[in-house]
């Protein structure tokens, strides 16, 4: 495998019952490069990204992450499931950022930050802490630090879980539609910490809606529909001129 | 009528709309009030019962802080403790074998709580007193070994007995409190690389605690009384030590009430307590801050 592909996903398949959610889900992620996968609902964008950091077990195919193969360990002609404790040594360099937030509610900005930084990579507290100040001022929180999930906006929340996801030091983000639970208003405010995060030559997978954000940000976009990816490419090709006729009647209807 | 609120009412009507000098009279409650009348009628007649009826209230002060009296509120407060500390460990333990997916820990789970949910505390309380009927020595052969009876000192049966069988009440606690939290906080826990037991730990117990609380203290309260059981099994606790002495100078009403103040009195202050705790587990969380 090329040394600058970071993921690699290869007829990854996943069933619920007779449903077929991922149908060979094939995909190439390189280092610092952002990907948006696009497409209607129920059409296993989400399924497919929780997937790749394990939070969904899939039926067949593989993903390689840092050409570590996520969840199994081969030998020989046999697959052998690791155990939870190696799964969450596998997470440990994936952030994620959820839809909801998913913010720890019983704890300040600043301590849902530091947390896996210092209780599960275990650091020093206070370098912890420094770190993440730092954080929180680069996404434009220093002054909420303490200041608990509730008393802060849903664009703020969804911030502060951006930079607990950077707090783990992760070689990969990805985001589970991290405006769709959002006022209008403040989508642009978690848009614009998430160019900043790209521009710093983070790779980043994000299932989103916001075209706007995919066309001006993302270097590829897959489109995908009824669990299968139906078109992929640059982002300017896929989104200004599409191939596949599906694609761009989605194109269409997202934009009118 | 949307059209005619357009437009202008005439003076008649005007009069009629303009109350806002109107004296407010507030709701009167005549219902509370012949209620409150009545109850502190009853009470003064109650209060009025007692001091008339041939209750000696002098035995009553002079055994409110006897020695033995002091002595058996002492061990029902450690008793108390220690069985709910019991309680609670096996509680949060078996709690989390029954929602871990693995079959042979949940049946294990299902099994405890069916079987100590299922027999009178009382009697449980008893089957330990008694272990030494049908096995005499305990121990691990060529290891070690020892006597029932001296081991099975009615202390430690009381909290065995009472321990166990509070740990299958109190499983039922956590388990509500675990399922309680939102499956997205088990998510984030994993994502920041969290094993099982860390997220537990950090995570999701700390959350649970906030609907874990309330019927925890529960069942703290209850368990001061019902550490009374013990008396039967001859560990002397309050109520114990209240029998032992009225067995001697008959003033068995007098004992009682002794006893039932001091339960009373240790309820009392720890409801106190568990609103310090329920606010303690409730922070950041909205509703509760604002009602503070």
């Amino acid at each position: 495998m090329s040394k600058n592909i970071l993921v690699k996903a290869i007829d990854v398949t996943k069933n619920y019952g007779q449903f077929c959610a991922l149908d060979k889900v094939s995909l190439e992620v390189t280092r610092g490069e952002v990907c948006c996968i696009i497409g209607p609902s129920g059409s296993g964008k989400s399924t497919f990204l929780r997937c790749i950091n394990l939070l969904e077990r899939m039926d067949g195919g593989g993903i390689w992450v840092n050409d570590e193969l996520v969840g199994y360990r081969r030998e020989g002609n046999n697959l052998h499931q690791i155990s939870d404790a190696q799964i969450s040594y596998q997470r440990r360099r994936i952030g994620m950022v959820f839809q909801r937030f998913n913010l720890f509610p019983h704890m300040t900005a600043l301590e849902n930050v530091i947390e896996g930084p210092v209780h599960v990579l275990g650091e020093p507290i206070k370098e912890a802490q420094e770190r993440g100040k730092t954080l929180l001022e680069r996404v434009g929180l220093a002054d909420k630090a303490n200041q608990y999930p509730s008393e802060l906006s849903g664009g703020q929340q969804q911030r502060v879980a951006i930079a607990r996801a950077m707090g783990m030091r992760p070689d990969l983000i990805l985001f589970d539609e991290p405006t769709s639970a959002l006022d209008p208003e403040l989508v642009a405010e978690v848009l614009d910490v998430m160019k900043d995060l790209a521009a710093s030559g983070m790779t980043m997978i994000v299932v989103t809606h916001e075209l706007g954000f995919a066309r001006s940000v993302a270097n590829t976009v897959a489109f995908m529909e009824a669990g299968k990816i139906v078109e992929t490419g640059l982002a300017s090709e896929v989104l200004s001129d599409p191939k596949s006729a599906r694609t761009a009647e989605f194109i269409k209807a997202v934009h009118s | 009528m949307m059209t005619a609120i357009t437009q202008v009412s005439s003076a008649a009507d005007q009069q009629q709309y303009a109350i806002a000098h109107l004296k407010l009279v507030p709701k009167r409650h005549i219902g509370r009030m012949i209620a409150a009348a009545v109850v502190l009628a009853l009470l003064a007649a109650l209060i009025r019962a007692f001091s008339v009826g041939q209750i000696e209230w002098s035995y009553v002060a002079q055994f409110l802080f006897a020695p033995a009296i002091l002595a058996g509120l002492y061990n029902t407060l450690v008793m108390t403790v220690a069985a709910m500390a019991v309680g609670i460990v096996l509680g949060v333990v078996i709690a989390i074998m029954r929602i871990s997916g693995n079959p042979v820990l949940s049946s294990i789970a299902v099994g405890y709580v069916w079987v100590f949910r299922g027999a009178p505390a009382l009697l449980q309380l008893m089957l330990w007193f008694n272990l030494a009927l049908i096995f005499p020595t305990m121990g691990i052969p060529g290891l070690f070994e020892f006597r029932t009876v001296d081991i099975m000192t009615p202390f430690v049966a009381a909290v065995l007995g009472l321990g166990i069988s509070q740990g299958a009440y109190t499983s039922e606690v956590v388990r509500s409190g675990l399922l309680s939290v939102d499956s997205g906080q088990y998510e984030a826990a994993r994502t920041i690389g969290m094993t099982q037991m860390k997220m537990l730990r950090r995570i999701v117990l700390p959350q649970a605690m906030r609907v874990m609380v309330p019927p925890i203290g529960n069942e703290v309260i209850g368990m001061v009384k019902l550490t009374s059981l013990a008396s039967v099994i001859q560990y002397s606790e309050i109520l114990h030590n209240a029998q032992i002495i009225y067995f001697a100078n008959t003033r068995v009403l007098e004992l009682l009430l002794v006893a039932s103040f001091w339960y009373l009195f240790v309820v009392s202050v720890l409801s106190v307590g568990q609103h310090y705790i329920e606010r303690y587990f409730g922070r950041g969380s909205k509703s509760i801050r604002s009602a503070m």
